[in-house]
């Protein structure tokens, strides 16, 4: 009788050392973790075009941004500072029509990007940040007087998400790079 | 108690990408405000750009690195992202490079990105602070 109960006893499994496993285990994964979230501008290149002409652009359609070799931001052949292009893209995507020298919709604004083999990249980025940044003002604005919320909360793949971006495309051309 | 520590290693093993490339050359990101998340790192393939290490504290010459290893010729690219794209339609290009490059070499990736027909892509950056 004695017996018998004691055997039942020791046929528990001892669970004290389950603990310890885990906790080395769980150690090792948070040592070697890394837990960095991709972070970037994202952007779609042209495609290599085929011999078909590409449809012509009338040109107060046009906003050529060139960061040349030296670093500077030219915007249609002026000079320009990087903190302004914002401002002047947001001007040039939101003109509809009003000025003869800007785009005539949203829809139509074409943004050319175009660079120098010896442009600086951070210029680049900071330029191409800037340009990003007048696109998510737009949609930010649309998207309030629309549904009065911020462009942030719509959803992703969202039927009102893909109606703001429909209003404000992103038209960005990477312009091709020339010779040599 | 073991019951908590072993949710929490769960969550670790799951979140956990455990081979991370070796870089072989040296980048600093550049910083931007307006960036996105890429969400679904399966997608995501990434180049490095940047100054090659060398042994010490030294750098070389800007090379490009793929994986695992540094592409001598640029004209090689478009093979391999090809294949990436063969084996993955929906495929996103992280072009992670040093923020003190020249745009030349990037412009070079550039089109062999156009001609093997992976046009998404993405400068990676950090958000700034």
């Amino acid at each position: 009788m004695l017996n018998k109960k004691r055997g039942r006893e020791s046929a528990e499994i001892d669970g004290s050392s389950l603990a310890d496993i885990a906790f080395l285990l769980l150690i090792f994964f948070l040592v070697v973790t890394t837990i960095d979230v991709d972070t970037g501008i994202g952007l779609v290149l042209p495609p290599i075009p085929d011999d078909v002409e590409p449809p012509p652009v009338r040109e107060r359609n046009l906003m050529n941004i060139l960061v040349n070799a030296q670093g500077m931001v030219l915007i249609n052949e002026q000079p320009a500072a990087v903190a302004s292009v914002r401002e002047r893209v947001k001007e040039f995507i939101d003109n509809n029509g009003a000025d003869p020298n800007l785009s005539e919709s949203p829809d139509d604004a074409i943004v050319s990007i175009k660079t120098d083999r010896r442009t600086p990249y951070n210029v680049y980025i900071d330029m191409l940040d800037e340009v990003m940044g007048a696109y998510a003002e737009l949609r930010h604005q649309e998207s309030m007087d629309r549904f009065g919320v911020p462009f942030s909360s719509l959803e992703q793949g969202s039927e009102r998400r893909a109606e703001v971006q429909e209003a404000y495309p992103k038209k960005i051309s990477i312009a091709e790079p020339d010779e040599g | 108690m073991p019951d908590v520590v072993f949710m929490l290693l769960i969550f670790f093993m799951v979140t956990t990408v455990l081979r991370e490339v070796e870089l072989q050359v040296q980048i600093d990101y550049a910083d931007a405000e307006n960036i996105e998340k890429i969400e679904q790192k399966r997608l995501v393939s990434y180049i490095y750009i940047g100054p090659e290490r060398l042994g010490g504290n030294r750098v070389g010459e800007t090379k490009v690195q793929i994986d695992d290893a540094l592409v001598e010729d640029v004209n090689a690219i478009r093979n391999i992202m090809y294949d990436k794209l063969m084996e993955q339609p929906r495929l996103i290009v992280s072009l992670r490079v040093d923020e003190d490059s020249e745009f030349g070499i990037i412009t070079d990736v550039q089109q062999e990105l156009r001609h093997a027909g992976t046009l998404r892509i993405n400068y990676s950056t950090r958000r700034e602070i």
